[in-house]
């Protein structure tokens, strides 16, 4: 019990949905009481490990390959004296991937601003390119180089998926940068940016839930984030107890869903077998 | 065949020999079709999403064609805006099918927002509709990532191990041997992107295994999509061929051959460029 604010709240509000239950409970649909129940579980777990972790313990976090490189190709750009290219994705700021990739991209601006390495953010979407420089002024600032930065540090090519690849491409080709690291939504033009920045001999790093695209980033990258490595990317980089507290809460969603897996397998095959009468299929089903 | 379909084909195949000759490394060719490609896009992304998204659907729903009434104070600013352009605010309002949705002007005025970024002391007006946007889509696609990215797939796990019309193994389809690969490749899978343990002993054997899982599966899926690379490049080969036909007057051929010599003559330039100065001449 190391919240116990917390578990007399969670023990509260369960008091009343039960009694809200008991009483026929109006206007709520039991037919979706599955999803009511995975918010809940899931919502709760998260503000836990949040909560304890802004308590001040800490937790243990395997090393992620990729993210300690990402400052390695930072360090290289500038020992190299050559730019860092950040594509955030292709997609606009409704996709959790993008909005991962712009939590990344102001990481990456901090290590840029410390090291006064040149950043080059193409981008694809306007309301990415705002919140891109939003991100990587605030970045500037932070590390005291506010001098450093200018806006065209995050420019706009084109909407058009492939245009922008050309666009990138010719970028790679013309600067030259040292690191090239994709974070964010990508769809086909993943292979054409992957080989391109492979070309040049720049140290390549992608994070994507793309799943489609991540063979691409795995082939032709030398770093990859895969999935979820990549949205606990800004966890482990900037080590603020709420983002490492969000991390565990998640994996310990993962455990729960690995037993609730391993549980509906075997009431699917008592169910089968005739033992029992309830059906996990049909509880699982979110009409 | 008239001339624009002609004047089409050469240069459509000027275009793709331009990007196709990045192959040999960047050159000029590339260089005038890339940012024809990226110049015209842009230009054209904005003209779309003006005449799909802003005209019909925002100000359609502001002020549609339903509800016109020349005496109302909304339909007098209307008017207004009729007279600075006709094309955009026709007469009478827009139809587009829309009946009239005042709420539509919480994105019209986000819109206006983000467009106050252009000045450096309004420019934080912007961060409100960026706010909207990510906070939008974070509560709307909370629900239905969780219903198809979690209760599916524990639903979908949860397989058909007994019964008597499922046979023990089978290469395609469901049997009892491919259900067990699938639950153990979703469990190992998982615990792969368990990050608060060290991966080591059984544990780390498990998530191994779910490794092997993901990059059997990134195989499987990489090579389907290079297929589907190969077909597009088989249609643009088809398209080529096509427009080195006479009645184009051979546009493949003579495209082809004057960007082959132009490359090699610049070829040829950058080599004496950087042939070393000799003791005599110089």
């Amino acid at each position: 019990m190391k919240d116990k604010q917390f578990w007399i709240i969670g023990a509260a509000i369960t008091v009343a949905f039960l009694i809200f239950w008991m009483l026929g409970h109006p206007g709520f649909n039991s037919e979706r009481i599955v999803m009511f129940v995975a918010i809940v579980g899931m919502a709760g777990t998260l503000i836990y490990y949040i909560r304890i972790a802004k308590r001040g313990e800490s937790f243990f976090l395997r090393t992620i390959p990729g993210l300690k490189a990402v400052e390695e190709a930072v360090g290289r750009s500038t020992e190299m004296g050559k730019p860092v290219l950040y594509v955030p994705g292709i997609m606009d700021m409704d996709q959790v991937e993008t909005v991962a990739g712009v939590i990344v991209l102001g990481h990456v601006a901090r290590m840029t601003a410390r090291y006064e390495t040149s950043l080059n953010v193409p981008v694809s979407r306007s309301i990415v390119m705002k919140a891109g420089r939003e991100s990587v002024r605030e970045s500037y600032t932070l590390e005291g180089r506010p001098d450093l930065f200018h806006e065209d540090i995050v420019h706009y090519l084109t909407d058009d998926q492939f245009a922008y690849a050309a666009g990138v491409n010719g970028i790679m080709n013309r600067e030259k940068p040292a690191a090239c690291l994709y974070m964010g939504k990508f769809y086909a033009e993943s292979l054409i940016l992957a080989e391109t920045g492979n070309s040049i001999g720049a140290i390549q790093i992608a994070g994507t839930a793309s799943q489609a695209q991540i063979p691409f980033f795995v082939t032709a990258c030398d770093y990859t984030l895969i999935g979820e490595e990549f949205f606990a990317a800004s966890a482990y980089l900037s080590q603020k107890p709420e983002l490492l507290g969000g991390v565990k809460g998640q994996d310990m969603m993962k455990a729960g869903i690995i037993t609730v897996i391993i549980l509906s397998v075997i009431l699917r095959l008592f169910h089968d077998l005739g033992w029992i009468g309830w059906d996990v299929l049909n509880f699982l089903t979110v009409q | 065949m008239t001339f624009g379909t002609i004047l089409g084909a050469w240069v459509a195949v000027f275009l793709t020999l331009a990007i196709f000759s990045y192959l040999y490394k960047d050159n000029p060719f590339y260089k005038v079709a890339e940012h024809v490609f990226v110049g015209i896009s842009a230009g054209y992304w904005a003209s779309m999403f003006f005449w799909t998204q802003i005209q019909p659907n925002l100000f359609g729903r502001l002020w549609p064609a339903s509800g016109y009434n020349a005496d109302s104070f909304w339909y007098k600013i209307y008017n207004g805006l009729h007279f600075l352009t006709s094309t955009v605010f026709p007469a009478g309002g827009i139809d587009k099918g829309h009946d009239m949705h005042l709420i539509y002007l919480i994105p019209f005025a986000l819109g206006i927002m983000m467009l106050l970024s252009v000045s450096s002391k309004l420019s934080w007006f912007a961060r409100w509709g960026i706010a909207y946007t990510v906070g939008m889509a974070a509560g709307l696609r909370a629900y239905g990532f969780l219903n198809s990215n979690v209760i599916g797939q524990i639903k979908g796990s949860a397989m058909q191990f007994v019964g008597g019309d499922i046979p023990f193994f089978a290469l395609i389809g469901n049997s009892i041997f491919n259900n067990i690969v699938i639950l153990v490749g979703t469990i190992a899978g998982l615990a792969y992107f368990y990050f608060s343990k060290e991966h080591k002993g059984a544990f780390g054997k498990l998530t191994k295994l779910g490794i092997y899982f993901l990059m059997i599966s990134f195989g499987a899926s990489f090579g389907f999509a290079v297929m589907g690379r190969i077909s597009l490049l088989i249609g643009r080969f088809v398209d080529l061929i096509d427009y080195s036909k006479a009645q184009y007057n051979h546009a493949t051929i003579w495209i082809l051959v004057v960007m082959i010599i132009l490359l090699g003559y610049n070829a040829m330039k950058d080599r004496d460029k950087n042939l070393p100065v000799s003791k005599d001449v110089a």
